[in-house]
């Protein structure tokens, strides 16, 4: 059993990083997430000598990513809303060079300046895009600071296995709060380097370059066409979720992260008043469990859908479900945390008895 | 009395026509074929005259591709 | 620019005794690609791509090099330089490269970019990175005007000067002056080395090329950022013979973005 500690999910997630074995750190302060950086800035270098280092810009920020992953070196950096958005062009680059890393988002409200409260408002930018071109980030959804620990390692291990960027898309709720979590042993540094990474040309063997750029449209097409098969690949093998009581359910609470929390505590409401209800929580958005849902619609009457946003993951779930049972939504913007209460409330008035099971 | 002997050798595939090595030529020994390559450049050839070697010509280059060798002789000849 | 060709001239026979590799005075580095270079005839880059490369070749430093291309002409500038590379997003070279120069200190890193690359679009970054004093060398190609995108105005085009987006002239009431990122630079102590050379005439080339060996040996020395501008051509976007624009490179810009040291660490 690892070592027990009570921490913040910001600390959490940068203790992660320096037992991950992690190489360096490259960020910019910005609320709610500046903890990490703080706490990499205390605690790093002393300890395993990794590299830590405040950038001018987020967008400084993860171009210093790209030349320290590049060098096959596990590296990372965090953000939050705004900082991500400046970062959408070096994950694009990332994405498409095939360089891993991982980035995490401690999602707050927005659009624009927002507000420095949690909010789930970026879902779409990370799992439908973002950057430009046709590139997908590997994005898992930590719902508890335990999580913010295993997906760190975890994180690093799907880049690091399918060469491409992976994104924690969390929220200011799990970064500030405090838990109990089970810390993974310390991890030794990399010391040897896959033969991509542009280490320096080795004596008799071709250069190695990283790019993104290829005029020729056959060539272009190829490439495209080498990302979609790999992410078919991640599709097929890295999708990852939580259930709970779906087994008898005839209602679904649905969420993701902070949401999903929130509806697990709706879920035993909801339980303790008689209505058989389950939980579906995935934890890799992209990949999404397209499939769970779809599956899962059939024998229900109901899912609701429970975001901190304007219903963003809703989308993919009405997209998994189509028209097999009814899919409602509820969700809370702005900094606002719904309340299982309010949940329960919209379950009963708009979803309870309204099923076509 | 030493003379140098200079021989360039251009690799006129890659050339690109741009004159600069003719210009830069203190001993006027380079000028631009009247053929074409095929790019479609006229080329840069070596001409009769008194190379030394000098490389002033592959220096400018922009495109790296002239070789340029240099033999220092003894010309007892010319000075008797 | 065919002026001076001829049918009728007598070519030279090559005596093949004198070519023998003891004989050998110049040839393309081995730090160099193979492929041709798709610049334009007469262009600065591929000269300057040249003395970087025999540089790293003549230092032993091919295995220990990293290099950072930029967006704009020389962006393929991996497909000429026999040393590992990294494709930067456009402006963002110096920031590739500390990440690359963090990682690891004892390697040899450099960035290559245009005018608009790093003192347009990358201008943040630049400056950051020189400001920290990271210990890479930045090659800076100052041919006044975006080649790429095919002529447009960039930072450091002179008052004045014609581009796609100054049709009747750099008016620098409108249009902003031209920027003289490297004596900007200099004045920041994280800066080592900020020289201004030129590769136009033989005798320039080489003293470009002996700046960027002080830069290399800076470097291993760990004094900090060291910055090699080069005022260069762009005979296409120019609308000039590579000979014609090299004389703009010597009549206008020169006399503006005059060469020589602006900064030099003292030699320890």
């Amino acid at each position: 059993m690892g070592e027990i500690k009570l921490m913040k999910g910001n600390e959490a997630l940068a203790e992660a990083m320096i037992r991950a074995g992690c190489d360096g750190y490259f960020g910019y302060p910005i609320t709610p997430q500046s903890e990490v950086l703080e706490y990499l800035s205390r605690e790093a270098t002393k300890r395993t000598g990794m590299v830590v280092l405040q950038a001018e810009s987020e967008i400084a920020s993860i171009n210093m990513i790209y030349g320290a992953a590049g060098c096959g070196r596990r590296v990372m950096t965090t953000s939050s809303s705004p900082g991500i958005s400046l970062m959408q062009e070096g994950l694009s680059y990332l994405a498409g060079a095939e360089i891993p890393c991982v980035v995490a988002n401690i999602n707050r409200g927005g659009p624009g300046l927002g507000t420095i409260q949690p909010a789930q408002g970026d879902y779409f930018q990370t799992v439908k895009g973002g950057g430009h071109g046709d590139y997908h980030l590997i994005t898992l959804a930590p719902s508890s600071v335990q999580e913010m620990v295993d997906f760190v390692k975890l994180g690093f291990d799907l880049a690091e296995k399918y060469r491409n960027p992976v994104m924690l898309l969390t929220d200011g709720a799990i970064g500030q709060m405090m838990e109990k979590v089970e810390l993974f042993d310390q991890m030794p540094r990399k010391t040897k380097f896959e033969d991509w990474c542009t280490t320096g040309k080795p004596e008799g063997e071709d250069r190695r370059y990283l790019t993104s750029l290829y005029i020729k449209p056959e060539k272009m097409e190829q490439i495209n066409l080498g990302l979609q098969a790999k992410y078919r690949k991640v599709e097929e093998n890295e999708i990852r979720y939580e259930t709970i009581n779906i087994e008898d359910a005839d209602y679904i609470f649905t969420g993701y992260g902070l949401g999903a929390r929130i509806c697990m505590k709706a879920m035993e409401i909801a339980r303790a008043k008689g209505h058989k209800v389950g939980l579906i929580r995935p934890i890799s958005l992209y990949p999404f469990p397209y499939d769970l849902y779809a599956s899962t619609a059939g024998r229900v009457k109901g899912i609701l859908d429970v975001e901190l946003n304007a219903g963003q993951m809703v989308w993919d779930v009405r997209y998994a479900v189509k028209d097999k049972t009814p899919v409602e939504f509820y969700g809370r913007m702005g900094g606002i945390i719904p309340s299982p209460d309010e949940i329960i409330d919209h379950f009963e008035k708009h979803l309870l008895n309204r099923g076509t099971k | 009395m030493a003379k140098a002997i200079g021989e360039v050798i251009i690799d006129i595939e890659k050339c690109k026509g741009c004159d600069l090595c003719v210009d830069a030529c203190p001993t006027e020994t380079l000028a631009l074929s009247g053929k074409i390559n095929h790019k479609g450049y006229h080329y840069a050839i070596r001409i009769e005259g008194d190379c030394n070697g000098c490389a002033a010509c592959a220096i400018i280059c922009p495109e790296a591709i002239i070789t340029v060798y240099r033999k220092i002789v003894k010309s007892e000849k010319v000075v008797a | 620019m065919n002026q001076n060709t001829t049918a009728d001239i007598q070519e030279h026979t090559v005596d093949e005794s004198i070519c023998s590799s003891e004989n050998l005075v110049y040839t393309k580095p081995q730090t160099l690609t193979d492929d041709p270079m798709h610049y334009c005839p007469g262009c600065g880059h591929g000269t300057a791509h040249k003395i970087l490369m025999e540089v790293v070749d003549e230092l032993g430093l091919q295995s220990q090099t990293i290099g950072i291309a930029p967006v704009g002409c020389s962006v393929f500038a991996y497909h000429y330089l026999n040393v590992d590379m990294q494709e930067a997003a456009h402006g963002r070279a110096c920031a590739v490269a500390t990440g690359v120069k963090r990682m690891m200190p004892d390697k040899y890193v450099f960035t290559y970019q245009g005018d608009g690359d790093l003192a347009a679009i990358g201008t943040a970054e630049t400056i950051h990175a020189a400001n920290r004093g990271e210990n890479f060398l930045v090659v800076f190609i100052n041919n006044g005007i975006y080649g790429m995108t095919s002529g447009q105005m960039a930072p450091t085009t002179l008052p004045g000067m014609f581009s796609t987006t100054s049709p009747y002239g750099r008016d620098v009431e409108t249009m902003g002056y031209p920027l003289k990122i490297a004596d900007l630079l200099a004045l920041l102590p994280g800066v080592a080395y900020v020289t201004r050379q030129a590769v136009h005439t033989p005798a320039n080339v080489r003293k470009a090329k002996k700046a960027m060996k002080n830069a290399f040996e800076y470097q291993k020395k760990k004094l900090g950022l060291c910055l090699v501008e080069i005022v260069t051509n762009c005979p296409s976007n120019w609308k000039m013979e590579p000979l014609e624009s090299n004389q703009f490179v010597n009549d206008k810009m020169i006399p503006f973005y005059q060469l020589g040291d602006i900064k030099k660490p003292e030699v320890k």
